[in-house]
C-alpha cells in the first residue's frame, strides 16, 4: 500500500534506476567491452559483470555498459573503451576484474583515465622492452 | 532490485503476438536460461511499438537496436551473438535504422522522427504488466498531485484549458464535458471509459489498454475526484482478450498498491474501477447504447437529450470518454495546459493516434501532431504506397466518415479540416487506398459493415442503409442506372436527417463523400457499366488481343465455362455471355494475348 507521495516518489526513484538505460544512449558515459572470441576468451565477460556490478553499487547514473566486437587488437585483450561526451576515448586494454575496480573509482567516479591501464602505455612498454 | 546490464524488450501487441511474438518471448527466456545469461539479462513483454507491418518487434537495449520481422529460428542467434558477444546481428535490423553501417537509434528510424507520442509514451517502453515501471515514468503521479494541491475545479479548468478534445470521433471539448458531469446535481456519479472500439482497421484503443492500462486508470481517477464519483467502468469488448487481460492485471496492482480504492495516497478520495465487457456490437460504442449495455439490457440507443452527464449510468450523471482521451490527461496535468494547448492546431490541440493500415509500406500504430498533413503520414511515416502504384485516397473515419483525395493530401489533419472535407476524425482508422482501389467498391464495403452491425431499433437506419446497399451492389455489378444514382444520394439524406443515433446518421457518409470525389467513378459504372479501378469483378472483360493471337486454342482448351471459341491458326474470341471472369485462359495463354480490361 501507497499511503503518501513520498512512498510514491521512492517506488518511482527506484523503478527508474532500473530503467535507466532504456533510454537511447549517446549521452553519458559508455562504457564499450570488446566481446568477440577473442575477448570472451581472454576472459571479457568477467570484466563487463565487474563493470556492472561496480557500477550499480556506486549508484553511477549516466554510465551504460555495452559490448562491441572484435576491435582488431587481439594480443591486448581484453579490451574496454570508454567515451566521455566531448572527451577523446580512452582505450584500456588487458583487463582484469581487479583493474575494472580502479578505472571505475578513478575514471568514471573522479574523471582521472588510469593511464598505465590505457593501450598507450602498454605499446610504449613493449618499444622499450 | 538487481541491475541488468541488457534488457530485451519483446513486444506484446496483438499484432506482433499473432506473429508469435508469445513463443519469441519464451524462447528468448529458455535461450538465456540455456546460455547462464539469467542474471545479466532481462527479458520484458510491452506493448506495441507501433510499426506492426514489420513484427515481430525486439527491441535489446542498451544498444537500442530495433530487429524486426523476427522468428523463433532467430532468436539463438541474437542471443549467442549479441548478448553473448556483442555482435549486433545486421541481418535482423529494421532495414531503416541503419545508415552507412551506423545504427541509427529508435527516435531517428523515419518513421518514428514526425511521431509525437503523447497517448502511447509508454506503449512499447515499459512493462504494462509491472505498474512500477509504469510509477518510474511518473505513473500516478498525476494522480498524486491533483489529490494533494489541486480543487476538482481546478482539475477541470486545466483539462479546458488544455484544449484536449475527445479522441472518440466527435471531437467534444472534454473540459466542458467534465464539467457539466460535475455540475449535474446527485451523490452518486459515475466514469467510464468507453474502450468498444469497433470501426474496421481501427486498433487505436485496443493498443493503448495492452501496452500501457494504467494510463486509464490513473485517468479515470483523476476524472472522478474531479466530478466527484467513487466508480468506474471501464466498457471493453471481449473480442480484445489481450487488452482485458493486461487490464485486469492492472487494476489489481493498483489495488494493492492502495491506488485504487479507498483513502488513496492517503487521503480521504475513494474511487475504484471495474470492467464490463461487451460482445463486440458496433454499436454499443455509441454512448447511449454502450451505458445500456453496462446497465444489463441489450445495447440499443436512445435519444439524446437528456446527455450521459446529466441523466448517464442508472439514470445518474455519467462521464464518459474514450481510451485515447483518458490517455492524455496524466500528461496534461504534469506537464500543463500551456504545454498541451501549445501542441496542434488552433482549435485542435495535441495528437491523434492513428491505426494506419491498407496499401501503405508501414501499416502501424502512429501518432502524430494536429495538423500534420495526410502527405506527411503517407509518405514520410507510411513509407509510401507498395509495388509504385499511385497514392488515390485515405479513408477516415470509419464506417461513419468518408475519403481525402490525393489532390487534397496537404490538408493538415484536424478534427475540422475533417469535417470540412465532409469526412471526420473519428476514433482514428486511416485506411490508404491505391489506384487499384475502386471507390465505389469501398462504400459498399463499409455498407455491408453498417447493414450487419445496425441494431435495428430505428428503420432509417435497419431499412435505409439496407436499401443503399442494395444499389450500391446493382450498380457494381454493372445493372445500375443514372436514376440510381440520384435515389442513392437522396436516401443518403434522408436517413442522416432522419435516424436515431450518430451511427445512423453517419452511415451514409461513404456514399456521400466517395460521390464527392469520385463520382467519375460511379458514372463509369453506370454509363459506361466499366470499373476504372479494374476491381468491380462484374465489370471486367477479359479480351484477347487479336494481334498477339496465335490462334493455339489452349485457351478454349482450359476455359472452364466454354466461352472460348475460333478455329485454330485464327484470333480466338470469348463470348462475354458466357464468360465467368476466372482469368485461366490468361495464366495458361503462351503468348501473352489475353487480358484483363475494365
Amino acid at each position: 500500500m501507497i499511503k503518501s507521495i513520498q512512498e510514491l516518489e521512492e517506488i518511482r526513484k527506484k523503478a527508474l534506476e532500473e530503467l535507466e538505460f532504456r533510454k537511447q544512449h549517446g549521452e553519458g558515459i559508455r562504457i564499450v567491452v570488446g566481446m568477440a572470441t577473442c575477448g570472451i576468451a581472454a576472459g571479457a565477460r568477467p570484466v563487463m559483470l565487474k563493470f556492472v556490478e561496480e557500477i550499480q553499487k556506486r549508484n553511477l547514473k549516466n554510465v551504460t555498459v555495452v559490448q562491441t566486437g572484435c576491435i582488431g587488437l587481439c594480443k591486448y585483450e581484453p579490451i574496454v573503451e570508454v567515451y566521455e561526451p566531448n572527451k577523446e576515448k580512452v582505450t584500456y586494454v588487458k583487463m582484469t576484474p581487479e583493474k575494472v575496480l580502479k578505472v571505475v573509482a578513478e575514471h568514471l567516479v573522479n574523471g582521472k583515465p588510469v593511464y598505465e591501464y590505457t593501450i598507450g602505455y602498454e605499446e610504449n612498454k613493449e618499444a622499450n622492452n | 532490485m538487481p541491475l541488468y546490464r541488457s534488457h530485451v524488450l519483446v513486444c506484446g501487441g496483438t499484432g506482433c503476438t499473432s506473429g508469435g511474438s508469445d513463443r519469441i518471448y519464451d524462447a528468448f527466456l529458455k535461450e538465456i536460461e540455456a546460455q547462464n545469461l539469467k542474471d545479466e539479462v532481462q527479458v520484458i513483454r510491452t506493448g506495441c511499438f507501433g510499426l506492426c507491418a514489420e513484427g515481430p518487434i525486439v527491441i535489446v537495449y542498451p544498444e537500442g537496436a530495433f530487429y524486426s520481422k523476427v522468428a523463433d529460428s532467430d532468436v539463438k542467434e541474437i542471443v549467442e551473438e549479441h548478448l553473448l558477444k556483442g555482435r549486433i546481428v545486421k541481418r535482423l535490423l529494421y532495414k531503416e535504422s541503419i545508415e552507412e553501417g551506423q545504427i541509427k537509434s529508435l527516435n531517428e528510424v523515419k518513421f518514428y522522427k514526425k511521431q509525437m507520442r503523447i497517448a502511447l509514451r509508454n506503449c512499447g517502453v515499459i512493462n504494462p504488466e509491472n505498474i512500477e515501471e509504469y510509477i518510474a515514468y511518473d505513473g500516478y503521479k498525476a494522480l498524486a498531485k491533483v489529490l494533494t494541491e489541486m480543487t476538482p475545479e481546478q482539475v477541470i479548468d486545466w483539462v479546458k484549458r488544455s484544449g484536449l478534445r475527445g479522441r472518440g470521433g466527435g471531437g467534444f471539448p472534454t473540459g466542458l464535458k467534465w464539467e457539466f458531469a460535475a455540475k449535474a446535481p446527485g451523490d452518486v456519479k459515475y466514469v467510464v471509459c468507453n474502450a468498444d472500439e469497433g470501426d474496421p482497421g481501427a486498433y487505436m484503443d485496443r493498443s493503448i489498454l495492452e501496452g500501457d492500462p494504467h494510463s486509464v486508470i490513473e485517468a479515470m481517477a483523476i476524472a472522478g475526484y474531479a466530478i466527484g464519483s467513487k466508480q468506474g467502468y471501464v466498457y471493453v469488448r471481449a473480442e480484445y482478450p489481450l487488452a482485458v487481460k493486461r487490464l485486469e492485471v492492472a487494476i489489481e496492482q493498483a489495488r494493492q498498491y492502495g491506488l485504487l480504492g479507498k483513502n488513496i495516497l492517503g487521503t480521504n478520495f475513494e474511487f475504484d474501477i471495474e470492467i464490463r465487457l461487451g460482445a463486440g456490437a458496433f454499436v454499443c460504442g455509441e454512448e447511449t447504447a454502450l451505458m445500456t449495455s453496462i446497465e444489463g439490457h441489450r445495447g440499443e440507443p436512445r435519444p439524446r437529450p437528456p446527455f450521459p452527464a446529466v441523466k448517464g449510468l442508472w439514470g445518474k450523471p455519467t462521464l464518459l470518454n474514450n481510451v485515447e482521451t483518458y490517455a492524455n490527461i496524466p500528461v496534461i496535468i504534469l506537464k500543463g495546459p500551456e504545454w498541451f494547448a501549445s501542441i496542434g492546431t488552433e482549435k485542435s490541440k495535441g495528437t491523434k493516434v492513428f491505426a494506419l493500415v491498407g496499401k501503405v509500406n508501414n501499416t502501424g500504430l502512429i501518432e502524430v501532431p494536429m495538423g500534420t498533413t495526410v502527405r506527411e503520414i503517407v509518405e514520410d511515416i507510411g513509407g509510401g504506397i507498395p509495388g509504385g502504384k499511385k497514392f488515390k485516397a485515405v479513408q477516415t473515419g470509419g464506417p461513419s466518415g468518408g475519403c481525402i483525395p490525393a489532390s487534397l493530401m496537404d490538408t493538415p489533419i484536424d478534427f475540422d479540416s475533417l469535417t470540412a472535407l465532409g469526412t471526420m476524425m473519428g476514433s482514428g482508422g486511416m485506411i490508404v487506398m491505391d489506384e487499384d482501389t475502386c471507390m465505389v467498391d469501398i462504400a459498399k464495403f463499409f455498407l455491408e459493415f453498417t447493414v450487419d452491425e445496425s441494431c435495428g431499433k430505428c428503420p432509417p437506419c435497419r431499412i435505409g442503409t439496407r436499401r443503399m446497399l442494395e444499389i450500391l451492389q446493382k450498380i457494381t455489378s454493372g445493372n445500375g442506372t443514372e436514376e440510381d444514382l440520384e435515389k442513392l444520394e437522396e436516401l443518403a439524406y434522408s436517413i442522416k436527417d432522419s435516424a436515431l443515433c450518430g451511427l445512423g446518421q453517419t452511415a451514409p457518409n461513404p456514399v456521400l463523400s466517395t460521390l464527392r470525389y469520385f463520382r467519375d467513378e460511379y458514372e463509369a459504372h453506370v454509363k459506361e457499366k466499366r470499373c476504372p479501378a479494374g476491381a468491380c469483378k462484374a465489370l471486367l472483360r477479359i479480351v484477347i488481343d487479336k494481334e498477339l493471337c496465335k490462334g493455339c486454342g489452349i485457351c478454349a482448351k482450359n476455359c472452364p465455362a466454354n466461352a472460348i471459341t475460333g478455329q485454330i491458326k485464327k484470333p480466338f474470341e470469348i463470348d462475354q455471355s458466357k464468360c465467368i471472369k476466372c482469368g485461366v485462359c490468361i495464366e495458361k495463354c503462351p503468348f501473352k494475348a489475353i487480358s484483363k480490361k475494365a
